[in-house]
């Protein structure tokens, strides 16, 4: 394949921390060929920044190919940046052009404070999680895995939820910082599945709790975050939810 | 001598006798037990979560931000386990059998026919934690074929079993968090290990958003840290995933095993400049319907697509006509190499080989003609079909292709060519996974002991989880019995404010460096020195070199190196110093040990040693033992070996042929 380069500007969002107010700084970066993927584009921003004295962007990011759900920026008004189902690690430089000014900001949402730059803190997710987003089976209780024979359907759909990489962009794609995607993925998961439903009930509430606790907004299907998730969690899972969390607070007791 | 403490009797009674023996520590006293746990991956998250389940009190530790995003959830293909629901022959033994031929006669035959024992506990358990597993019609659990085995024994969903096994080990853990017995300790990175009395008795962690050192103690301090892959700079391993907590425990004393048996996974996108920062893997699971070939004419100009049959080599096919595209990954890799060395290289850089999929589209869109009974179909909508069937079995790895290289796999075969993925060395542990520091264990793959010279596929999935949920709780369990003794150690123990000074004063001095280069830029050397001379092909005069090398290479990075920012604050740059350091020192020991080990085996390739048709040449009469070296200061090592006993299998040549 040939290779193009471009010469671009990046408007980066710069915070020392959660307790500083941070602001936007214009970057030249020149010479981007389109093979690179978008991070290897700030790993030669940053590589300038430390070799001129500067203070490099901090970003999280963790396995680039797309799986651990750890790289958070919200690029030209987009979680994870322009292209569909997809992640900021597998991001290219071919989205972009010659000349192009691109500008890259942090997830914003109160329940995500700020740690540096582009970094934030989803602790949040993972108290959701302990919420309630679990089998109760300890180790060595299990009996044969074909001893329960699971409908293919429900186990792709399961499957399909289970995809969730806890990465956030639901939430910061949303003008209410709903998490209720994220959450309806698990809720879903395991409510699909014969194994959830002794906890069916109690999980659910238990999880929308945490949820509004940890202050993420409310719901207002607007759907902005299916059209950015980046494994295309459908928001059939937020009707789901609906459906379970009604139908555990009408019997609960 | 190395007593790896292996149990008397015979090889199927071992692992029985074991439990039925072992000590146990009552419920009581384990509420007063504290464990360490570094890493929270397959192996640590399921060691964690079983530790807490059984009622220790359990400190769990990783460098992300949070456990889920271990680089466990990166595995795409599979899991193995000896369930035979195929009813092809499949059983314990033959699992076993696999692994130990598989990984070149340099295993542990104790260890990995326990592994083969658990492997069918491991699919229940997660089965039961609502791990979605792919599954048939008929609701039952659906099995695919992998590299070096004969049976159908992967258990997979789709191409993210990784990601599907840790978020079930994850839940595992974050139950146990919201029970109180794991506390998480998240985005912290251990810098030491802290010894009493010759015992491990804690670690000093750095807390990575504050920069603050940290004191936690443990009655046992477990390392599921993962591999060193990313010593090579370019890996499929995450950026992040590093040998510092192994490294650490390695200069406390714990000898590390085999460090040059490193594997190279034959299925990766190739490099595309010098830009890259790492490498994808496409599945192994990619080589049960692809084909691999090269142009059979040097200098071949046509595009794949137009190059006629008779003018290509499907070289595995042609090589290993009985295993095909399924030879273990040391083997495809090799081979592709001597391709593109001699010159049928495919794509710009000739450093690439095709991996075919037309053909397998064309069989699959057959099928569904049968299967729905249609007739006058054209050879277009049976290519149409085939994709459909082709892409729900491997629609996420096209994807990840298309959106790395911009090309359709649907349409023009995939490039591909080897990549480091996976590091069989690692700290030696006994039977018990226990280091050479008492109290001290490795897990998953931060140990050595199940996979040899080279591991199978979907293997490393099967050895973190039985490692952590069903071998640890066990063996640490009955070391700890000895501990119910002795209580917890406060951190104000002169061990613990030595250990922290030790750890203030390193990260002081690499601060205090003040030079010219980032950490990045000298891990990028390393992994160029260590990519060519102890990688896929290594010799006696390139390893020399290479050792010399990266004794300049250290000198250079401890008067060179810049690290931007401050100690006390969140510093990226300062945990990559931190990392690159360990790494070069590793990087040495990895060719002290391929220097020594004059004989082919698995993963580890020497020139010196091969058979006239270019296959590896093991030396079993001088080379059937475990390197096990002893850190005896900078640029010192003592070899210490234990000698492998084959009781059962008897070892020979491997032949994929």
């Amino acid at each position: 394949m040939s290779q193009n380069t471009m010469n671009l500007k990046v408007k980066v969002w710069r915070q020392k921390n959660a307790n500083t107010a941070g602001a936007f700084v214009t970057y030249d970066v020149a010479g981007i060929s389109d093979e690179m993927s978008f991070l290897e584009m700030m790993d030669i921003l940053n590589e300038r920044l430390i070799t001129e004295g500067g203070d490099p962007v901090a970003f999280d990011h963790d396995c680039r190919e797309g799986i651990c759900g750890m790289c958070s920026m919200y690029i030209n008004g987009k979680p994870h940046g322009p292209w569909q189902a997809n992640t900021t690690c597998q991001l290219h430089m071919r989205a972009f052009k010659d000349g192009e000014t691109i500008v890259i900001e942090p997830w914003r949402a109160n329940s995500f404070p700020i740690v540096k730059d582009l970094t934030v803190d989803r602790s949040a997710f993972d108290r959701i999680i302990q919420a309630g987003g679990y089998i109760s089976v300890n180790t060595g209780n299990a009996v044969d895995g074909n001893s329960l024979p699971i409908e293919k359907q429900n186990a792709d759909d399961a499957f399909a939820a289970a995809m969730c990489i806890g990465c956030g962009a639901c939430v910061a794609a949303c003008k209410n910082s709903s998490a209720m995607l994220f959450l309806s993925a698990k809720v879903s998961h395991l409510a699909l599945l014969p194994q959830g439903a002794p906890e069916r009930k109690s999980r659910v509430l238990n999880m929308v709790a945490q949820m509004d606790k940890e202050g993420f907004g409310s719901c207002t299907n607007t759907g902005a975050c299916e059209a950015t998730c980046p494994k295309e969690i459908s928001i059939a899972n937020i009707a789901r939810l609906n459906k379970e969390y009604l139908g555990a607070s009408l019997s609960a007791e | 001598m190395l007593d790896s403490k292996i149990p008397s009797g015979k090889l199927d009674d071992k692992w029985v006798d074991y439990k039925g023996h072992c000590k146990l520590v009552n419920p009581a006293n384990k509420r007063k037990m504290e464990v360490i746990i570094v890493g929270t991956g397959l192996a640590g998250a399921s060691a964690a979560a079983a530790m807490g389940e059984l009622g220790y009190k359990v400190k769990a530790f990783c460098f992300q931000d949070s456990p889920r995003r271990a680089h466990s959830i990166a595995a795409q293909g599979g899991i193995n386990a000896a369930k035979n629901y195929q009813n092809d022959g499949d059983s314990v033994f033959r699992l076993f059998y696999d692994t130990i031929k598989g990984g070149d006669y340099r295993a542990r035959e104790a260890n990995v026919h326990r592994l083969a024992e658990v492997s069918s506990n491991i699919i229940d358990q997660c089965v039961a934690q609502g791990v979605p597993f792919a599954r048939e019609y008929g609701g039952l659990l659906s099995n695919r074929s992998f590299g070096g085995t004969q049976v159908q024994r992967t258990f997979y969903a789709a191409g993210q079993t990784g990601q599907q096994l840790l978020i079930g080990a994850y839940q595992a853990l974050e139950r146990q968090v919201a029970l109180g017995n794991v506390t998480m300790h998240a985005r912290h990175e251990m810098l030491d290990i802290v010894k009493i009395d010759g015992k491990a008795k804690g670690i000093i962690a750095r807390n990575l958003i504050t920069g603050e050192l940290e004191k936690h103690f443990g009655h046992a301090v477990l390392i599921c840290s993962g591999g060193y892959g990313n010593v090579y700079y370019l890996s499929t391993n995450a950026m992040g995933s590093n040998v510092t907590a192994a490294w650490k425990a390695h200069k406390q004393g714990a000898y590390f095993a085999n460090p040059c048996f490193t594997q190279i996974h034959p299925t990766c996108i190739p490099v595309s400049g010098d830009h890259q920062s790492k490498l994808t893997l496409m599945s192994e699971s990619l080589r049960n319907d692809g084909r691999i070939w090269v142009p059979k004419n040097v200098g071949e100009t046509r595009k794949a697509n137009d190059i006629p049959e008779a003018d290509r080599d499907y070289f595995l096919e042609r090589r290993y006509p009985a295993f095909g595209n399924l030879v273990p990954r040391d083997v495809a890799s090799r081979a592709a190499k001597e391709r593109c060395d001699a010159g049928f290289g495919v794509g710009t850089s000739k450093q690439a080989v095709y991996l075919d999929y037309a053909a397998a589209i064309l069989r699959y869109g057959k099928i569904e003609v049968s299967k729905q009974g249609l007739s006058n179909i054209s050879e277009d909508q049976i290519i149409a079909l085939g994709k459909e069937v082709v892409k729900e079995k491997y629609g996420n790895l096209f994807e990840m292709y298309a959106k790395i290289t911009g090309e359709n796999p649907y349409e023009v075969p995939m490039r591909i060519y080897p990549a480091v993925h996976y590091t069989m060395g690692g700290l030696w542990v006994d039977y018990e996974l226990q280091t050479t520091v008492p109290g001290l264990y490795a897990l998953g793959e931060a140990n050595f002991s199940d996979h040899g010279a080279n591991r199978l596929g979907a293997s490393a999935l099967m050895q973190g989880l039985a490692d952590g949920y069903f071998v640890a709780p066990y063996t640490v369990g009955n070391n700890l019995a000895d501990e119910i003794y002795n209580a917890a150690i406060p951190t104000t123990h002169p061990a613990f404010e030595e250990a922290a000074k030790k750890v203030a004063d390193r990260i002081a001095s690499l601060k205090n460096i003040n030079g010219k280069q980032s950490a990045e830029s000298f891990h990028k050397r390393l992994g160029k020195i260590i990519w060519n001379e102890c990688g896929m092909s290594r010799n006696a005069a390139g390893l020399k070199q290479a050792i010399a090398d990266l004794q300049a290479l250290k000198k250079e990075f401890w008067s060179d190196l810049r690290i931007p920012g401050e100690i006390n604050e969140y510093n990226p740059e300062l945990d990559k110093a931190n990392r690159v350091a360990d790494f070069i020192e590793l990087g040495e020991l990895m060719c002290v040990d391929a220097l020594t080990r004059e004989e082919s085996c698995g993963g580890h390739f020497r020139e010196e040693y091969q058979t006239p048709e270019g296959e590896a040449l093991r030396d079993d009469e001088n080379f059937m033992f475990v390197s096990a070296w002893e850190n005896k200061g900078e640029h010192e090592w003592q070899l210490h070996k234990e000698e492998l006993k084959y009781d059962v299998i008897k070892p020979s040549q491997r032949n994929y042929k």
